[in-house]
């Protein structure tokens, strides 16, 4: 996020597209909702009637995958009305008029046509957008989870370019993380083609720094991305994983060729708190302990790092996972694997992580940790992004096209599957939230949720059992009549293992970022008749 | 009983939430009022976040697969095991015949150092976590 949780709330309008916010991130919508409560307006950009979109002054329920159609759409209609930023435009960005000329090209009869929405409404958010300028986007995996993905996340930057609102404290573009440290993961380059603090693996004066403290060459060659090591197949290049904490047999798209790559391994080696179901195929599992069982520090959605103190001692025979890969890199033989404290890593981290230069433990024990950039230890930390120059200088508009997603539904299936988290109560592959009693009485079951008309053609009933077919796989589950989706789409979520709904989906993938497409496939479904 | 301050450990928002600790039990959990983020709210994933941290199906012991099934063995076992197994691919298919994949429910020390393990002490730079999941 560019901006702060906390600024959320002071935000004139907010943009809130491909995310089911007040389901997946409850604080950030409490924000939102607490905005909106003091007079903003809500724009939601989703595909369902999701919680948020049913608060919001306009929902622009697209046909899935036309995002860059419909935000295209909107900078030219805002151009055309005179809205666009022109001080901002000439300071702070290139490359405008390429944008401008391509936007003047454009059919917004067409648009409406493939986005499914009335251009009387797109001109209405556009301009309620543009005339504000605390405008706010919040995006989730909804327009990062598609074939066009990057460009998706482009046509966002570029509209915020457009109308100025990026560099100030209540706007700017707020990329919403899914999992408690998924940014620290990346801050820490758990990533193939970076080092820690996002410093590219091909610079020299970067690479002796880090030879220098690690005492080790460090490999020049970017390395295979999370897809590309586990749908490799039988004939992969990998021939040994180790995998820490994640469940990619339930979580990854097309599971089945997962499930054959990780089979095929001559070793695997799995460190988690369960048994899940990639634990279950491996060579070894190291049993972990729980966040509650180590200290460590997390960083969140709004770059925030902070303090996670132990609670209780590791149950069982549990060890904390940085202990286990100290274990391992000794065996290996990888010198610097002997920290007595995790403070003492945090060290190592500043040391060679500019962004996190000033995190030391003692200061994050003070005033709810820091918030990244943080140069050196006299540094508060960063509010928001962005505020004189982006990090690359001059903000680049990108022209962006339309394009279909990899499958487009057809005579024998003619129904668009969306997948995502889909409750309050369960998160991701529901590891952690099965394993908790309250959570699991809430909402025990996978269920689909299908559009009344759709149930009346097939001649279904709230509660039947479906079978859904896609070219790759099959899974049964349960229907849920509901407004939340258009007719011709139906969603259901990956929590459930008894429905692997990733068997169905397509493994296309953004071919620059590597995400795959789990919001769109073609699938078909029939009632499973019992006798 | 003892209250000890943490980060929720679900999604991204990262509420600061007080662990309800109990003769080296967690039996609650409830949020900061003063944190930033949370100001005494958490959602029911925040509320019930102690439920799954003594749950029956916890891993409490390692394992090592022999003769197909999964068996309990000692730690030296099966770091020995996994070290020795990880060299001989090394050996035999090179270092970029290894993948790691790191994780975004473990801390930033913790992903810091697989990344560090994966690149200066396996040789490769095979490392990805979920983050586009």
């Amino acid at each position: 996020m560019t901006n702060s949780i906390g600024e959320l709330q002071d935000a004139d309008v907010f943009l809130v597209t491909g995310s089911n916010t007040t389901e997946t991130h409850p604080q950030i919508a409490r924000n939102i909702l607490q905005g909106v409560d003091q007079g903003a307006q809500l724009i939601v950009i989703d595909p369902r009637k999701t919680d948020l979109a049913k608060q919001a002054h306009i929902h622009l329920a697209l046909r899935p995958g036309t995002d860059i159609a419909l935000i295209n759409a909107m900078m030219r209609i805002i151009i055309d009305e005179n809205l666009a930023d022109e001080l901002f435009i000439s300071m702070r960005t290139e490359n405008y008029e390429a944008l401008r000329d391509f936007l003047f090209r454009l059919d917004l009869d067409e648009i409406a046509a493939i986005t499914g929405i009335e251009l009387k409404t797109i001109r209405d958010a556009a301009c309620i957008y543009a005339r504000s300028s605390k405008s706010v986007i919040c995006y989730c995996l909804g327009v990062t989870q598609h074939c066009c993905g990057t460009d998706n996340v482009q046509t966002v930057a570029n509209l915020a370019m457009l109308t100025g609102n990026v560099e100030k404290e209540h706007g700017g573009v707020d990329p919403l993380r899914g999992q408690n440290n998924v940014q620290g993961a990346c801050d820490m380059a758990a990533l193939p083609a970076v080092l820690p603090g996002y410093q590219a693996i091909t610079n020299l004066d970067t690479c002796t720094r880090f030879r220098e403290v690690w005492k080790r060459e460090i490999p020049q060659n970017p390395g295979l991305s999370l897809t590309e090591m586990t749908h490799a197949g039988a004939d992969g290049n990998i021939r040994a994983m180790f995998i820490m904490g994640e469940n990619p047999v339930l979580s990854d798209p097309h599971l089945k060729q997962v499930e054959k790559t990780l089979t095929n391994l001559d070793f695997l080696a799995v460190s988690d708190i369960f048994l899940t179901e990639t634990a279950s195929l491996a060579h070894v599992v190291f049993p972990a302990a729980s966040f509650a069982e180590k200290n460590g520090t997390i960083t969140n959605s709004e770059r925030r790092v902070q303090l996670c103190q132990q609670a209780i001692n590791p149950i069982g025979n549990c060890r904390p996972d940085g202990e286990i890969i100290m274990e391992l890199g000794r065996r290996l033989g990888c010198p610097g694997m002997d920290f007595q404290s995790q403070a003492e890593v945090m060290e190592e981290i500043s040391l060679l992580t500019p962004i996190y230069g000033g995190m030391h433990y003692d200061r994050l024990q003070e005033n709810w940790g820091l918030q990244w950039p943080c140069w050196n230890r006299d540094h508060p930390g960063t509010k928001f992004l962005h505020k004189y120059y982006f990090s690359r200088g001059k903000g680049q508009f990108t022209v962006t096209r339309h394009q279909e997603p990899a499958e487009r539904t057809e005579k024998h299936y003619p129904f668009t599957l969306l997948t995502g988290r889909g409750s309050y109560h369960h998160y991701h592959t529901a590891t952690m939230t099965r394993n908790s009693t309250r959570l699991v009485r809430e909402y025990p079951e996978a269920l689909l949720e299908i559009s009344k008309e759709d149930c009346t053609k097939l001649h279904l009933a709230d509660g039947d059992l479906v079978e859904l077919n896609s070219r790759r796989g099959k899974v049964r589950v349960k229907t849920q009549i509901t407004d939340r989706v258009q007719p011709g789409t139906v969603f259901t979520s990956f929590h459930f293992w008894e429905v692997p709904i990733n068997q169905l989906t397509v493994d296309a993938m953004d071919p620059r970022s590597k995400c795959p497409e789990f919001k769109v496939c073609a699938v078909d479904l029939k009632k499973v008749c019992h006798d | 009983m003892q209250d000890v301050m943490t980060i929720c450990n679900y999604c991204g928002c990262g509420c600061g939430v007080y662990l309800r600790v109990n003769q080296n039990r967690v039996v609650g959990s409830y949020p900061s009022k003063n944190h930033p983020i949370t100001q005494g709210n958490l959602c029911s994933k925040g509320w019930h976040l102690h439920e799954f941290i003594h749950s029956h199906n916890r891993l409490t012991e390692p394992l090592l697969r022999k003769n197909g099934q999964l068996q309990e063995v000692s730690w030296d076992e099966a770091l020995d095991f996994t070290a020795s197994s990880l060299q001989q691919t090394k050996q035999d298919h090179g270092a970029d015949a290894i993948g790691v994949l790191a994780s975004a429910k473990c801390s930033n020390e913790e992903n810091y150092l697989l990344q560090k393990l994966t690149r200066a002490g396996l040789g490769t730079n095979n490392i990805d976590h979920c983050a586009r999941l």
